[in-house]
Parts: structure tokens; C-alpha cells; sequence
């Protein structure tokens, strides 16, 4: 089977050349097969976050190349790479439009990666998908389609942005810790619509977390970083046997250090 | 009294014509959420083109195309520096708007051209109708705001205007999903100068000259018109109602200028009262969001 994310020999360095050189990933290699789902967790700064951000062009890298569904996107800026790939933000903030209503920011995600043109930035045809679509969710937005985004809850705008994220089948899902600024019950009402959504669309996708029993749980595989490196890989039932402090144990031998990260001790 | 009235009328057609430029700082300043100083010079812009070109025995229609046109491309360089060069949008406006200086003089030749002796599109309808140059100025002024706030309600509900607005609400976001938000900008900046330039086109008609100086502190006039609607008509959220406000605001504004000149406000005070007036316009959330909490401190306390 063809890879659909290939990642060869990726390296990174923030503020090269100065005080504050930074070198966030190092010589990382990673393939997704289509179909693969894969939780990513490390300490901070452990290139976790970066990792997405290089896939979705945020900043270019130093060498290497990434080639997404068999065509090379190292060099295409953002805004061209964003055809392929579906993405939902830490910050809930950060993945919808606040100042425009719910339908508006759906309106747009339904065109991700097409020509934006003089017609009518919402059609009567995707205000009835919408309904549909938002009602799936569960959380009874389906009525508020003609509010402001801003008026909803932290929680309702990460569900609508993994929604806006994927509403165009996505080549890869990029999801970057999206449920680390919600309260658990929350956190948790979200992680079951991204695991719903991911298996129904049979999407392949990358989801970074702090936490370590969702990264246990969730995903067919799962990636731990550290420095920069790519530090234990594991797939299927290998992974689904995981316990936590099989996880502790694994960062401490590869570090020769506790995992010394007081939100990952705390979710222990 | 009589005199009053009229110049509340004359406010009433200035107000109009102004208005088109408030609609344009809107876009950058509501829409896009950045700060385009360019204004003061794309407005001068418009009206030294419009001039030449009159002045030049140009139909008035076209020499008004023409500034339009011409505002764009101020608009485009604005919009160039900020996304190309990375220059901050503020700096970005200042280098445009100081460069538009030396260009409109250079599109002049000199620093005023008097247009008395030239036709204009109010004084043609006027002549055709019989209707006073005022009224005139009025009936046409009104029509050109219904065309343009309907092209903007237009232009800002397509994909691209979406996009757009969108830009100016979450720039992160919109990229995420496709969009050059570079060239969103870019095509921001250019329709709101257009905007400006059109309506200093406009005014420079209706006044019967262009003057180098013309847009000194439109900007700031384009804000109080933006500041004042938005204080006084605060409900809905339809934007067609948010652009009419700004040109209520606008007519607001000139009534006020009438009113204070009436009552013997010195004209080389007038940029002092439109600054102080905008400065307090600004404040007003501010006092008002104080005060609230104040009130709410002092019932728990009563309670």
C-alpha cells in the first residue's frame, strides 16, 4: 500500500545561529499508512506540536521532504497545502471566525482548497447539509446556524472546527492537543466526535495530546518524541496492551531521566 | 435660523458625499481589522485626478472612473507593502500616504485647480432638472450611497468577500482553510481606497476645486462617521443597517461641524474638535463598561 503522510530526514532549528538556537526536530522520519491514526505524546518542547506545524506548512523546514498522498509538498506555502489537510487547534479560539455565524465558518471549511469566486458565499443546498451535518454533533447548535461563533462555549467551537476540518474529506488530520484547553467532561464529549468522525470517514490522521490514557486509547498507533527524536513507535495490539507507566518507563529509559512533566504526572 | 437650516442641509449633502469614504476606512478598519492611513492621501487622490481630468474637458463620469481607479492602486501599494514587505499596516499607510503627497502634486501640476468654470455631474442635473445645486448634490449623493452599500452587501456575502471578512476575524484560520489571506488583504485595501478616492472625486466636484491639502485628517473624519453610528444605532447585526449607520454617522458628524461653526467655532479649530470629538467617541465603551461595574459593585454591596 502507498504511504499517505512520508516524512524523510525532517529537521528543524528555531533562531539558528543565535542564543536561543532551538533544535525542535531532529532527522525525523515517519510514515501513515491511509487509514492510520497515530497519537502523538512527549515532555515539552519535545517537537510534538512542530511535527504538525511542518505538515501544514505553518514554517518551512531546514532539509528533508514530506510527500502527502504521493505528491511532494515540502515547498507549496500553507494556503496551497491546505486543500489536503484538515487541522484543529489547542486553543478553540484559533479554528473558527468569531465575528461570523456558525453557517459562515462551515460555508468556508466547505471550500477548503477550492477557487473562491464572485458567487454566493453560502448556497441553500450546504444550509441544509449544515443542519444536517451540526445536528450529528449532538449539542443542539443546529438551531443557533445564524450565530455568531463567538457566542458559543470552548467546547462547542473545538466540535464545530473538527467538523469544519473534515466536512471536505481531509488527506490527513492534523490535531493539535484540541482538547487540552477543555474541562475533562468536555475534553471528553469532543475526543468521541473526533474518534467517531476519524472511523467513519476512515480518515488518517496525527492527534498530539498530553494526556496518556487518551493516547493509550484512542488511535491504531502511537508515536513518542522527545528532543526531537522520534523515541518509540507502536502499532495495533502492541499498543492497545499499553498501560501508562509502561509509557513512563519507556521515557525514562530512553532519557535516563523521570518523566518530569507535572500535567502528564498529574493525568497519571 | 434660516441660516441654520441651511447649513444643516449643506451638512446633510456633505455627510453624503464623505460617507463613501467612511464606508471605505470601514473595510480595512472594521472588516480587515488593521489600521490604513493611507486615506488621507488616496481621498486627495481622487479629487487631484478628478480635477486634472475635468479641468482637461474630461465628461465628469469618466474623470470619476478614473479616480476610483486610481485609489485602487494607492490601495494596492498600501496592501503590497503590508504583505509582501512585511511592513506594519500603520507604517505601510504612512509610507503610501506621504508618497500620494509628492504624486498628487505631480498629478496636478500645482496645488489647487478651481473647477468653477467646469461642468460637473451636479451642476448638469441640476441644469437639466431645475432642481437647486443643494438638492442636487443631495438626490445624487443619496443615490450613489444606496449603489454603493448595495454592491458592498453584495461584494462582502460572495466566496471572495466571505473570505475576506474572515480574514479580518481570524487570519490563522482562514488559511488553514485555502486561503491566500495576502491577497485578501491586498484586494481589501484596493476597494476601500477606491472608496476614498470616489469620494474625493466626489467632494472635489460638489466643492469646485482640488486642493493638495484635501484629505488632511480624513482618516480621523472616517472614523468619528464609523464611531458615532455605531454609538447610535447599536442593535442589529444585518449589514446593510451597519453600513447605513455609518453614513447617519457621517451626516452626524457634518451637522455637528455646522452646528459648532454656527456658534462661532474657529474653521483652523475644526481638525482639533473632529480629534477631540473621536477621542471621546472612543472613550465612551470604556466609561460606559466602568460605570456598569460600578453600579453592579454598589447593589451587591446594598444587598
Amino acid at each position: 500500500m502507498e504511504a499517505m503522510l512520508k516524512l524523510t530526514n525532517i529537521n528543524k532549528t528555531f533562531n539558528p545561529g543565535t542564543i536561543n538556537e532551538n533544535k525542535v526536530l531532529n532527522n525525523v522520519n515517519l510514515t501513515l499508512e491511509p487509514g492510520d491514526f497515530v497519537t502523538v505524546i512527549g515532555g515539552n518542547g519535545a517537537g510534538k506540536s512542530t511535527i504538525l506545524n511542518v505538515v501544514a506548512g505553518v514554517f518551512p523546514v531546514d532539509t528533508g521532504t514530506i510527500i502527502l498522498d504521493g505528491e511532494d509538498i515540502t515547498k507549496l506555502p500553507e494556503h496551497k497545502r491546505a486543500k489536503h489537510i484538515g487541522r484543529v487547534f489547542q486553543d478553540p479560539m484559533q479554528g473558527t471566525a468569531a465575528d461570523m455565524e456558525i453557517q459562515e465558518n462551515l460555508a468556508m471549511a466547505n471550500r477548503r482548497g477550492k477557487n473562491r469566486g464572485l458567487a454566493w458565499g453560502i448556497t441553500k443546498e450546504e444550509k441544509e447539509k449544515f443542519y444536517k451535518l451540526v445536528k450529528e454533533l449532538g449539542l443542539g447548535l443546529e438551531d443557533r446556524l445564524s450565530d455568531k461563533v463567538g457566542l458559543l462555549s470552548g467546547g462547542q467551537r473545538q466540535a464545530l472546527t473538527l467538523l469544519m476540518s473534515t466536512i471536505q474529506k481531509p488527506d490527513i488530520l492534523l490535531l493539535d492537543e484540541h482538547t487540552a484547553a477543555l474541562d475533562p467532561k468536555t475534553a471528553k464529549i469532543v475526543l468521541d466526535i473526533t474518534n467517531h468522525i476519524i472511523e467513519n470517514q476512515n480518515l488518517t490522521a496525527i492527534m498530539v495530546t498530553h494526556n496518556m490514557r487518551d493516547a493509550i486509547k484512542i488511535g491504531n498507533r502511537l508515536v513518542m518524541m522527545s528532543e526531537g527524536n522520534i523515541i518509540y513507535d507502536v502499532k495495533g495490539e502492541e499498543k492497545s496492551k499499553l498501560k501508562v507507566d509502561d509509557l513512563l518507563k519507556k521515557f525514562e529509559e530512553y532519557s535516563g531521566d523521570e518523566f518530569s512533566n507535572d500535567r502528564i504526572l498529574l493525568q497519571r | 435660523m434660516q441660516s441654520i437650516l441651511l447649513a444643516l442641509q449643506g451638512a446633510l449633502s456633505q455627510g453624503l458625499l464623505w460617507a463613501i469614504m467612511a464606508l471605505g476606512v470601514y473595510i480595512t478598519f472594521r472588516l480587515l481589522n488593521t489600521s490604513d492611513l493611507s486615506v488621507d492621501g488616496s481621498f486627495a487622490t481622487g479629487g487631484s485626478v478628478a480635477a486634472i481630468l475635468i479641468s482637461n474637458n474630461v465628461n465628469p463620469i469618466l474623470a470619476i472612473l478614473a479616480a476610483i481607479f486610481s485609489g485602487a492602486i494607492a490601495g494596492f501599494i498600501t496592501g503590497f507593502l503590508h504583505t509582501k514587505c512585511k511592513i506594519p499596516a500603520i507604517l505601510s499607510g504612512i509610507l503610501t500616504q506621504l508618497s500620494l503627497y509628492s504624486i498628487n502634486l505631480r498629478i496636478m501640476g500645482r496645488s489647487n485647480i478651481p473647477l468653477l468654470k467646469y461642468d460637473n455631474i451636479f451642476k448638469s442635473f441640476s441644469e437639466s432638472t431645475g432642481i437647486n445645486t443643494m438638492m442636487s448634490t443631495i438626490i445624487i449623493g443619496a443615490i450613489i450611497i444606496v449603489l454603493v452599500i448595495g454592491i458592498m452587501y453584495w461584494f462582502f456575502g460572495t466566496e471572495i468577500g466571505s473570505a475576506l471578512r474572515a480574514t479580518g476575524s481570524n487570519e490563522n484560520m482562514v488559511r488553514s482553510l485555502g486561503v491566500d489571506t495576502n491577497y485578501a488583504k491586498i484586494i481589501g485595501f484596493m476597494i476601500a481606497n477606491a472608496l476614498v478616492a470616489f469620494s474625493g472625486a466626489l467632494v472635489t466636484q460638489s466643492q469646485g476645486y482640488a486642493d493638495v491639502k484635501m484629505g488632511t485628517g480624513a482618516i480621523v473624519i472616517g472614523l468619528a462617521s464609523i464611531i458615532i453610528g455605531e454609538v447610535l444605532v447599536r442593535k442589529g447585526t444585518n449589514f446593510a443597517l451597519k453600513l447605513s449607520a455609518i453614513v447617519f454617522g457621517s451626516i452626524v458628524y457634518r451637522s455637528a461641524v455646522a452646528v459648532v461653526l454656527q456658534l462661532g467655532l474657529n474653521t483652523d479649530d475644526l481638525k482639533l474638535f473632529t480629534a477631540v470629538l473621536v477621542a471621546i467617541a472612543l472613550t465612551a465603551p470604556v466609561i460606559v463598561e466602568s460605570s456598569d461595574r460600578n453600579k453592579m459593585v454598589k447593589s451587591e454591596e446594598e444587598q
